[in-house]
Order: C-alpha cells, then sequence, then structure tokens
C-alpha cells in the first residue's frame, strides 16, 4: 500500500538526463518551479506543458512511473482545489446553498491544479533520475558557501541520502507490522480520531523500535567501513560539469526568460 | 606473532539505571586468548549470547578490551588513535544485509569504504569493479540494493568490504537472516576470496554445515572459548556440542548413532562421501564385523522402530 | 474447522508493469488436526498463501473457504475469522509492542472482545502452552532472548484460540538448541491442543522430523502435496527447484546404489540409523552364510 509512492525512488536507465550532473538538475528543477508560477496564461503553460513533455521523453522513463508520484500528493491537490474553488471571491458562476463557485475561483483552482501538478511531476522527474547520493551531493555541493558559517553541510547531505535509502524498508516494515497486528485482532480502520490514533499504537511501537536498532546498526557498519566524517574523504563520483550540463543550463535560461517576457507582455 | 592476537581478553557490558550510575554489570567476554595466522580461515561457533558477536567486535576495533589485549596486525587496539587504521586490515560484515547498505546503488556503496580512506577517484573505480566481480555482483553494479535477495545484499556487502583490501575479513553471522540458496552464494563468495586474495577469514556462525572447511574452529560459551580444533575434531564431540547448544550436520550425528549402536565408522565424519565410503568400502570386510552388530544392533532397532511408528500416528 | 482454496490465484499489481503472478491454480485443504510443513524458496508463493489463509489478503481470483462458506462473501465476518486462523510472522519484533509480556499476550484477546481479566486466562494459558517462564511475565518483551521472544509472538496468537495455527519461519535465527526447543513446543501444542499447525519452513530435516503432510511449493504453484516421505522420493526433481532433500535421504540413496539394501524412504536420523543397521546385519549374516559354503 505504500509501494506507490515515487518521489525519492530511482529509476535506472540510460538517458541523457541520467548523465547530467545532479546540480544541473537541481538547478534546473528550481527553475523549472519558479517559471510555473511565473506562467499564468495559457499560451504560457502550453510551453511549460511542451518542455515537460520534451523532459519525460529525454528521461526515458515510462510515463506511467513518473504519474504514479501524484497519487501520494492527491489529496493535497483536492484540498487546494476546493480551497480555491470556494473560497475565491468575485462573479458567481453558481450558487449551491453556502457555497458559491466563482469565476476567479474556477481559473484560480485550474491553475493551482496545473502547478501543483507539474510541480510534482518535475521533482519526480529529478529524483527518478538521480540516485539519492548524487541528489545529496549535488546539494552538499551547492550549499558549500554555508560551511564557512558552520552549518555541518557534510553530514546534513549524509542524513539525507541514508533517510532516502531507508524510506523505502520502513515502508516495507510498516505494511509487515500492520499486518502482523491485523492477524491478531488489531483494527486499524474504525473508530474516532482518538481511537484511531491509538490503534496506531501497536505499529508505531515496533516500528520506533526498529528503526532505531537500524540506525544503530547502521552506525556501527558505517564505523567498520571507516567512516570518520567529512574529513579527507574522497569521492568515487566527482562532480564536474560536462558539455551537456552548459547547453542545458542555456536552455533553461531560454525557458526562464520566455517565461518572464510572456508574463511582461500579457 | 599472527594477524590477529588475543590476550586475556575481557569484557564488560555496563547496565546504567536511569541515574548513570552502573546497575549492573555483564561479563561477555572472559579470558579468551587467541592467535589467528594471516591466510587462515577461522570459524566460532557458539549459541545466541555465548559472546561470539562480542569478541567478533574487537577483531575491527569496534570494542576495545576492559581486560587484556588484542593486536591486528601488531597494533594494540587500546592503543591507535586513529582507529579507522585498524578497521581497513580487518572488514566486518554483519548480520542483516539491509542494515549495513549505507548508499542506494549497488556501486556507490561499494565505494565508501574507499572513499573514506580517501582513495582517489580513478582507484575507487577500479577497487569497486574488482570487488564486484569477484563476489559475482558485476550484473548489479546500477541496481538498487532494495531489489536484490537476502544473498545479493550480502555480496554487495562482502564487496564493500573488499574494496578496502582488508587483510582479514571478519563475517559475523553473515547468513543467519538467509534462506538456503542465499546462504550457500554467499559462502561461495567468501571461498572464492579466500582463494584469489589468500585473505584471513574469520567466520562466526551457528550454521555447523558452514564451518566444515575451516582450517581451524573455536566453540564459544559463556563469553569464554570451550574447544579449539579441526571441523573433524570438533565434530566427534557430539555430545559436548550438544551440551554446548549446538548439533552437528544430520550426516555427522547417523554416524555418531551408528557407531554407538556398534558399526566401525571413524569418528567425525564431516560429509556424505565419508560415510559412505566407511559404510561400504571398496573392500567391504574392513567396514564392519557382523559380532558387532549382531551384539548390540536388533533390540534397540525394535526400540526405535517403535519409537517412530509412534510419532508417525 | 477446515480451510478450503479453490482454483486460487494472487498477482500482485495486477495490469501494470511490475504485474507478478505470485499464486496460480491452487486447490488445498487445510482439515482438522494436521501437521503440514510447507517448504519453497523465496519467490515461490508460499508467504503469499499463507497470508490467503487468515484473509489478510484477497485472491485475485478464486475462493477462500472456512467450513464451506466463502470468506471473502458480504457478511463474513474476516476479524473472527483471524482468530480462528491464527498467523505468527516470523519477526516477532513486528508483533511485541506492549510493556510487558503478559499486556503483550492479551492484545489479542482483548481485540476479540474480552476483558482484561478474560484475557489474562487465555494469556497465561497460551504463555504455559509454549513453555515461557512465568518468572518473565512482567518483563519488556523488548528486553528477552531471541528464542523467548519467538515465544511470546506465538503466545500472542495462541491465546486467541485458533483451531489452525500458521507460524512462518519460527526458526529464523535461532541457535540449534533454541530451534529444537521451538519445534518440540509446537509439536506438543498440537497434541495438547488437537489443533492444525501450519509450518513454514526452510529445513526439509525439521519437516521430515515433525510434519505429516509436506506441500512444496515452487514458482507459484503446488508441486507436490503429500506425506514428507513420498515428496523426498523425488529428491532429484526438488534439486531442480533449488531445494534438498534431507542430508539422509541422499545418504540412503548411495548406500542403495553401492548395493546396500537400505529403506530409501526414511527420512530421520533415527529411521536412517535403522534401516542401515538391518541392512548390514543382513548384509552381514548373508556374507557369514556364505563364507561358511
Amino acid at each position: 500500500m505504500f509501494k506507490d509512492i515515487t518521489l525519492g525512488q530511482y529509476y535506472p536507465a540510460d538517458s541523457v538526463l541520467h548523465r547530467l550532473d545532479p546540480r544541473t538538475k537541481f538547478v534546473g528543477t528550481l527553475a523549472f518551479i519558479i517559471a510555473i508560477f511565473v506562467f499564468h496564461t495559457i499560451p504560457g503553460y502550453l510551453v511549460a506543458t511542451v518542455f515537460l513533455g520534451s523532459v519525460i521523453l529525454l528521461s526515458r522513463i515510462p510515463p506511467k512511473i513518473i504519474f504514479k508520484g501524484l497519487k501520494g500528493v492527491f489529496m493535497l491537490l483536492l484540498v487546494t482545489l476546493l480551497f480555491n474553488l470556494l473560497l475565491t471571491p468575485g462573479e458567481p458562476l453558481m450558487q449551491l446553498g453556502f457555497l458559491r463557485i466563482t469565476r476567479e475561483g474556477l481559473t484560480m483552482a485550474g491553475k493551482m491544479a496545473i502547478r501543483l501538478i507539474y510541480l510534482v511531476t518535475g521533482s519526480s522527474i529529478m529524483t527518478l533520475t538521480t540516485t539519492p547520493n548524487q541528489l545529496t551531493n549535488a546539494m552538499e555541493s551547492l550549499m558549500r558557501p554555508l560551511k564557512r558559517i558552520h552549518v555541518p553541510v557534510h553530514e546534513i547531505s549524509m542524513m539525507m541520502s541514508i533517510a532516502l535509502r531507508f524510506i523505502p524498508i520502513l515502508m516495507e516494515e510498516t505494511d509487515k507490522i500492520m499486518k502482523a497486528q491485523i492477524a491478531r485482532g488489531a483494527d486499524f480502520e474504525s473508530g474516532g480520531l482518538i481511537q484511531k490514533v491509538k490503534n496506531m499504537i501497536p505499529l508505531l511501537v515496533p516500528l520506533f523500535i526498529s528503526a532505531f536498532r537500524r540506525a544503530n546498526d547502521l552506525a556501527m557498519a558505517m564505523e567498520a567501513r571507516c567512516y570518520h566524517g567529512g574529513e579527507n574523504r574522497t569521492q568515487m563520483k566527482p562532480l564536474r560539469y560536462d558539455m551537456r550540463d552548459y547547453i542545458a543550463y542555456g536552455i533553461l535560461g531560454g525557458f526562464l526568460l520566455v517565461a518572464v517576457i510572456m508574463r511582461v507582455l500579457s | 606473532m599472527g594477524i590477529i592476537k588475543a590476550l586475556k581478553l575481557g569484557f564488560n557490558y555496563l547496565k546504567y539505571d536511569d541515574d548513570g550510575k552502573v546497575e549492573e554489570t555483564r561479563r561477555a567476554i572472559d579470558d579468551v586468548n587467541l592467535d589467528i595466522e594471516a591466510g587462515e580461515f577461522i570459524a566460532i561457533l557458539g549459541h545466541n549470547g555465548s559472546g561470539k558477536s562480542t569478541l567478533a567486535k574487537h577483531m575491527n576495533a569496534l570494542l576495545t578490551p576492559t581486560e587484556g589485549a588484542l593486536w591486528v596486525e601488531g597494533i594494540n587496539t587500546k592503543e591507535e588513535p586513529e582507529l579507522w587504521k585498524i578497521r581497513q586490515k580487518a572488514g566486518m560484515v554483519f548480520q542483516n544485509p539491509d542494515n549495513q547498505i549505507i548508499a542506494s546503488v549497488v556501486e556507490e556503496d561499494v565505494g565508501f569504504g574507499p572513499e573514506n580512506m580517501g582513495v582517489p577517484t580513478q582507484k575507487i573505480w577500479a577497487r569497486v569493479g574488482e570487488a564486484l566481480g569477484k563476489t559475482g555482483m558485476s550484473t548489479y553494479h546500477a541496481h538498487s540494493p532494495n531489489r536484490l535477495s537476502g544473498g545479493q545484499k550480502q555480496r554487495v556487502a562482502i564487496a564493500g568490504i573488499m574494496a578496502m583490501r582488508p587483510k582479514c575479513i571478519i563475517l559475523d553471522e553473515p547468513t543467519a537472516m538467509l534462506d538456503p540458496i542465499g546462504r550457500r552464494e554467499v559462502l561461495e563468495a567468501v571461498e572464492e576470496l579466500r582463494r584469489s586474495e589468500g585473505v584471513t577469514v574469520i567466520l562466526i556462525t551457528h550454521y555447523m554445515e558452514e564451518v566444515i572447511r575451516a582450517d581451524r574452529v573455536y566453540v564459544m560459551d559463556s563469553g569464554r572459548i570451550v574447544m579449539t580444533g579441526t571441523p573433524r575434531e570438533i565434530f566427534s564431540q557430539v555430545d559436548t556440542l550438544r551440551h554446548y547448544r549446538l548439533d552437528v550436520p544430520q550426516v555427522t550425528l547417523l554416524a555418531y548413532e551408528l557407531k554407538k549402536a556398534g558399526v566401525n565408522v571413524p569418528d567425525g565424519i564431516l560429509t556424505m562421501d565419508e560415510l559412505v565410503n566407511a559404510l561400504l568400502p571398496e573392500t567391504p570386510e574392513k567396514a564392519f564385523t557382523a559380532e558387532s552388530i549382531t551384539t548390540s544392533a536388533p533390540d534397540e532397532t525394535a526400540a526405535a522402530v517403535n519409537m517412530t511408528a509412534e510419532r508417525r500416528d | 474447522m477446515a480451510l478450503e482454496l479453490k482454483d486460487v490465484a494472487y498477482t500482485y499489481s495486477p495490469g501494470t508493469a511490475y504485474e507478478i503472478h505470485a499464486l496460480r491454480d491452487i486447490n488445498l485443504t487445510v482439515p482438522e488436526d494436521q501437521f503440514i510443513g510447507i517448504i519453497g524458496h523465496i519467490g515461490s508463493g508460499k508467504s503469499t498463501l499463507i497470508q490467503l489463509f487468515n484473509a489478510l489478503i484477497r485472491p485475485t481470483s478464486g475462493n477462500v473457504l472456512c467450513d464451506g462458506e466463502d470468506i471473502w462473501g458480504d457478511s463474513y465476518d474476516r476479524r473472527a475469522l483471524r482468530s480462528k486462523v491464527g498467523l505468527v510472522f516470523q519477526y516477532p519484533e513486528h508483533q511485541l509492542f506492549e510493556n510487558d509480556v503478559l499486556s503483550d499476550v492479551c492484545f489479542g484477546p482483548m481485540n476479540q472482545g474480552k476483558t482484561r481479566e478474560e484475557a489474562e486466562v487465555e494469556a497465561k494459558k497460551a504463555l504455559r502452552s509454549v513453555g515461557f517462564p512465568e518468572k518473565y511475565y512482567s518483563r519488556s518483551p523488548f528486553e528477552l532472548s531471541g528464542g523467548q521472544k519467538k515465544r511470546a509472538a506465538i503466545a500472542g496468537v495462541l491465546a486467541m484460540n485458533p483451531g489452525i495455527l500458521i507460524l512462518d519461519e519460527p526458526t529464523a535465527g535461532l541457535d540449534p538448541k533454541g530451534r529444537d526447543d521451538i519445534l518440540g513446543q509446537i509439536a506438543q501444542l498440537r497434541e495438547e491442543r488437537g489443533i492444525t499447525i501450519v509450518l513454514v519452513s526452510h529445513s526439509m530435516e525439521d519437516i521430515a522430523r515433525y510434519a505429516d503432510r509436506l506441500i512444496v511449493m515452487n514458482k507459484g504453484r503446488i508441486v507436490y502435496d503429500d506425506s514428507p516421505r513420498e515428496v523426498f522420493t523425488h529428491y532429484q526433481e526438488l534439486e531442480t527447484m533449488g531445494l534438498a532433500a534431507p542430508q539422509v535421504t541422499y545418504i540412503l540413496h548411495r548406500l542403495k546404489e553401492k548395493g546396500l539394501a537400505v529403506d530409501t524412504t526414511q527420512d530421520t536420523v533415527p529411521g536412517a540409523r535403522d534401516t542401515i543397521l538391518e541392512a548390514l546385519h543382513a548384509a552381514g549374516t548373508q556374507k557369514e552364510g556364505r563364507a561358511d559354503v
């Protein structure tokens, strides 16, 4: 039941996107997110769609897998849509009791839907084409300036990459614990809110204990493999910009420029 | 001096109460002496809680002795300020395959050790390639560990240690969580490393079948080494092993039972071939004498048949 | 009570790229008072099969019947079924959560609607049945040894008084003595309570010793469903599936090939010892007789 979450799950394939420097992909994703908030007209969204579509094609990842990531945020999407739809003041289109749908609300909801879907899809593509380790390397490298103000950049990135590795394992474990407790007659569905929270205890206690045990084991395994912080550490996959990265930055710049020009002109 | 040497090694686990005072002291290792030569295949047997894992953790300085001392290639683990220099010589593979893989891609995980040691990038790749090849995991280099079987994950963990080029590899119950196929894969990988690299192997286990090929076996109980010898010497003492909560492979047990019933088979049979040849040698007369059987077998046979019949019902 | 699986198939993620046919054409009956062993390596479908037994998953096609009633029928009480068909998973760490062992074992019976007092009666009975020492009742389940944790976990399911008790590799991670103790206790449990035991195991030796019926799974299908002795006569076929008969089966076959008249269907050490002794005795007297002539 938890296996549908795409975010963070690397999908191995041989594509230009997979080979891009993770920093390029990270900055690129940020640029794309900015762009979809800059666009606000239908032609603008068309440009974004073409861009996203080409990226999906380039990634060589089956679209089905990319869009599976949306399932995880479906509820969030629905809530945002409803809020925008019902709470935006403006010219009324429909009145259902005290609920009123306005033209502005409709457009706003539409825009938010497109933005959210594109945002999730865009970041999914990044995580699908980049291994968590590359991604954290990229963040470590991009955040390096912060080291001067004593931010533990290496430690943060190591923590994140380990968290990403263990999310799927803990998800699977949650599933197993749930089944073991259901087999003992546990009920995770019925009851009010407080009852439901109480019912989660048989799930959460074993899960936390297991997570602590894993953390302990892992710390020991890392020490056994000579881990002693970021000092004097070399990298197996050091980050180096290639020609394709400069080209990618060029395309991204162009894309952002189009976004800004369209915004200014409309 | 051998590659790993322990002298009067003792270790206490301390349990603290809420105020941080020592509430309970448990002796996990008691007066252990070891001298392991480079290139040896050593097996350490013992039931759960016998202290075998605690001993293993001393061998790469994850724990340091309360009493006595342990040397890895002549370095006293208590005196070396930079412990990772010891860990690089004596690599350790743990029981749970999931909890020792750090990276989300196989090759990146194998490269983790060399990265920590400060090996230059080009050389990391060479080491990773070699280690994956030796453990038969090359085809999986770009896979996510989550999609591998237990045996494959353990082979990745072994490759991760081999990439550090240790002199000695300590495997702490590497097969306890695996199915028979995974178990075989891991043991074959270890055997291959021993053959091609001449690395010293210290295998900690409670599966008796796995120690047959060891040069020397240590049996532990309550933190002490209680038996030492070749697998044959150890396995010929079926009752003593049982006393230490261990058993022997079925073939050894069968040979032992036959011997008890008066059949002339040697002590400490380890393989099926040995037993079959002992029972039916090319010149059959040597195998047994008819008297030895007639004297002891019939009554016991009858009794045992009854016993079996009862259980079958 | 009896369970029956009729033409059951189970597919993971049907209709997607990850589609896996975990089970196909499964037909079997789990009757009262039997010791059933299930063997098969990882991916053979055995874990899926046991989850079907107590309605943790729903078959993609086919029916699961309990005493003739379809357990996926609209009005069927599946929670009640789960207390009739107890399932103990491999890792006790996945179910132990209370502050003390006794309360943890009470969890199941209390979910059945019993009061704490009634539940404690059942819990104590179950803990006694699995040989869990009384002095540890108030201990935290997390401080127990591996073997005791496993006992507490089994008691946690047993306290619900199931008619069928399914155990998924109860001996994983235990040392040889711990393994023998637990298996002995399980065999005794069946005698004591007359319940059906379904034991999932990797060890043919253990199954040969305790089970009176052996189901072999391979690639999602039942390959053999017979007495262990009968199944082990197919030891060569078992090998092609990555499985193996007990060591003694091989020894007996080798001896027979070399001309010793042993009974190759023996599958335990005492059984093998006896047939070898008998055969050696016969061969010995025969030879002696010949020598006399």
